[in-house]
């Protein structure tokens, strides 16, 4: 059983975080991160080809981290498969003893490490849910029965400080209609708007775990601001940073802030450290979310 | 129409090298390259001058009406029967089509003057935008007459994605996002699409190659597609 769908739907407040996979075969780094944050965590993302560059798969690295004890949210990223290897790679997951699933678009590989390739997008990350949920009722996506279901519990991201917003609300709530029964959110810096997108999500049953992103120095924010697509600190988070003696113990502060705040309004927090896995005890520690 | 951009000058010369090419033929065509101003008349006759250039010799060039029609081309191959069978090698300023229709039409090896790129509109002369790529399953009956398959960079049916910000698209960034577009146009005319899911693709209705034959059994039109 998902350990993670169980605590959400005791109410408990969860805590997500991030892996990702290595560019080659070992995966030491990838495990010395798991045991950094790990301990904190009701479940690890274990991203899949992430920014559109090359990582071994996520399946893989997925299962290597269940190994170590830890719950890995298995990602699947409609870019580099088709709706044969997307459904193949799902009935492998759950044999695999995957049962969290984060079904996402992916980046454009234009903005990869591999511009030349193709993107599939054979099919969208809401098609693929309600495959997905398909396959949880025991038939694949033309209808024809399964020999043994999956049970995933399946998530989604999504986007609360997008702009126009009521056209990423209708997405989502099409995501909930698909069967995402949880979603993972972008990095939040606005928490008022982030109350209101809880208050139009609540009713559809979904459950969302808030991104909280460690701004580590002036170079991520720079970084976020111009390279990475949907996201944007505003102006007086990045002076703050920015302004500070240590930026990184600065950083860490304001995550504390955020993470207090969420707990009040979100289901979860996902926490983005940034290489700085450390961190993540220390941001839990102060927001009171662990001793 | 479909729109062709000048190909890579050093590849047309190697290919001409290949052969051993001192005499060239070239054809141009006077639909779609004539318009997109890649394989009309001035452009062939840049051509003619730039294979000049290289110490060859153009033993003539024609430019017919539509390049890909094989009666027509056929047509134009035996007015200058004589020009191509003095030469070495014929240079097709045309789509790919037009080039493969001239390649059938003589015995002389042909090569492509030009790249093809899109079926485009035309926006404004000499302004060409791919809006539309063919795919035999159109929704743009659900998309408010904005295609999702060609002007999201990703092709989703369902969007936006996640790298949407301010309205803009996160692949062209100086575009707005295709499904905002169609959200706006679809709530302007109060049709809001709500909620409902396009559901994938079928790809069997743009298998290659597409084939029509309105000779064939009255009313089938096969094409890339399966259509019964
Ligand atoms: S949906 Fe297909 S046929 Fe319709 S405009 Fe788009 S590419 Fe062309
Ligand atoms: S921002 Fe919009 S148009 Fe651009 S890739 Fe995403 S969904 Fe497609």
């Amino acid at each position: 059983m998902s350990r993670l769908r169980d605590a959400l739907a005791r109410g408990e407040f969860v805590v997500t975080g991030e892996v990702a996979p290595p560019l080659g075969t070992d995966l030491s780094a990838m495990k010395a991160s798991i045991e950094r944050i790990g301990p904190y965590c009701h479940a690890v993302n274990v991203t899949d080809n992430q920014g559109a560059t090359l990582h071994l798969s996520s399946l893989a690295a997925s299962r290597a981290v269940l190994d170590m004890g830890v719950e890995p949210i298995f990602q699947q990223t409609c870019r580099d498969r088709n709706r044969l290897a997307l459904q193949s790679d799902l009935l492998a997951a759950w044999t695999l003893g995957l049962e969290n699933v984060l079904v996402v678009t992916g980046d454009d590989p234009r903005g990869g490490d591999h511009p030349q390739a193709k993107g599939v997008f054979d099919l969208d990350s809401t098609q693929l849910m309600e495959i997905t949920a398909g396959m949880n009722e025991g038939h694949d996506m033309l209808g024809r029965d399964l020999a043994g279901a999956t049970d995933f519990f399946i998530g989604g991201a999504v986007f609360p400080e997008a702009d126009p917003w009521d056209i990423q609300l209708g997405r989502a709530l099409s995501k909930v209609e698909a069967g995402a029964r949880f979603f993972q959110s972008q990095a939040i810096f606005d928490m008022e708007r982030f109350a209101r997108t809880m208050d139009e999500l609540r009713p559809s049953g979904v459950k969302v775990i808030a991104g909280v992103l460690l701004l580590k120095s002036p170079r991520v924010i720079d970084f976020i601001n111009n390279k990475l697509a949907g996201l944007m600190v505003p102006d007086h988070i990045a002076e703050r940073i920015r302004a500070a003696s240590d930026p990184a113990k600065e950083s860490i502060a304001l995550a504390i802030e955020q993470v207090r705040a969420l707990r009040d309004i979100a289901d979860g927090v996902h926490i983005m450290p940034l290489g700085n896995d450390d961190a993540v005890g220390r941001i839990l520690t102060g927001a009171g979310l662990s001793e | 129409m479909i729109i062709t951009r000048p190909r890579d000058w050093a590849r047309i010369k190697a290919n001409l090298a290949e052969v051993g090419a001192e005499k060239v033929f070239l054809m141009g065509c006077g639909q779609c390259a004539t318009v997109a101003s890649t394989g009309g008349e001035k452009e062939i006759l840049q051509a003619k001058a730039a294979i000049e250039a290289t110490g060859r010799t153009v033993t003539g060039w024609a430019v017919g009406e539509v390049a890909c029609h094989s009666g027509g081309t056929k047509l134009e191959a035996r007015k200058h029967v004589g020009d191509i069978s003095d030469a070495d090698a014929v240079v097709v300023l045309a789509c790919g089509a037009g080039v493969q229709t001239v390649a059938d039409s003589v015995s002389k090896p042909v090569f492509p003057g030009l790249e093809s790129v899109f079926l485009g509109n035309v926006v404004r002369h000499g302004v060409f935008e791919e809006r539309c790529q063919m795919c035999g399953d159109c929704v743009l009956d659900k998309t408010a007459g904005i295609c999702p398959v060609t002007t999201c960079p990703k092709g989703l049916l369902n969007g936006p994605c996640g790298g949407m910000w301010g309205g803009m698209c996160e692949v062209l960034t100086d575009r707005e996002c295709a499904h905002v577009r169609i959200q706006r146009r679809l709530t302007e005319q109060g049709r809001g699409r709500g909620r409902a899911t396009l559901e994938p693709k079928d790809f069997s209705k743009k298998l290659k190659p597409g084939s029509v034959n309105l000779r064939e059994k009255k009313g089938t039109s096969a094409g890339g597609g399966r259509d019964e």
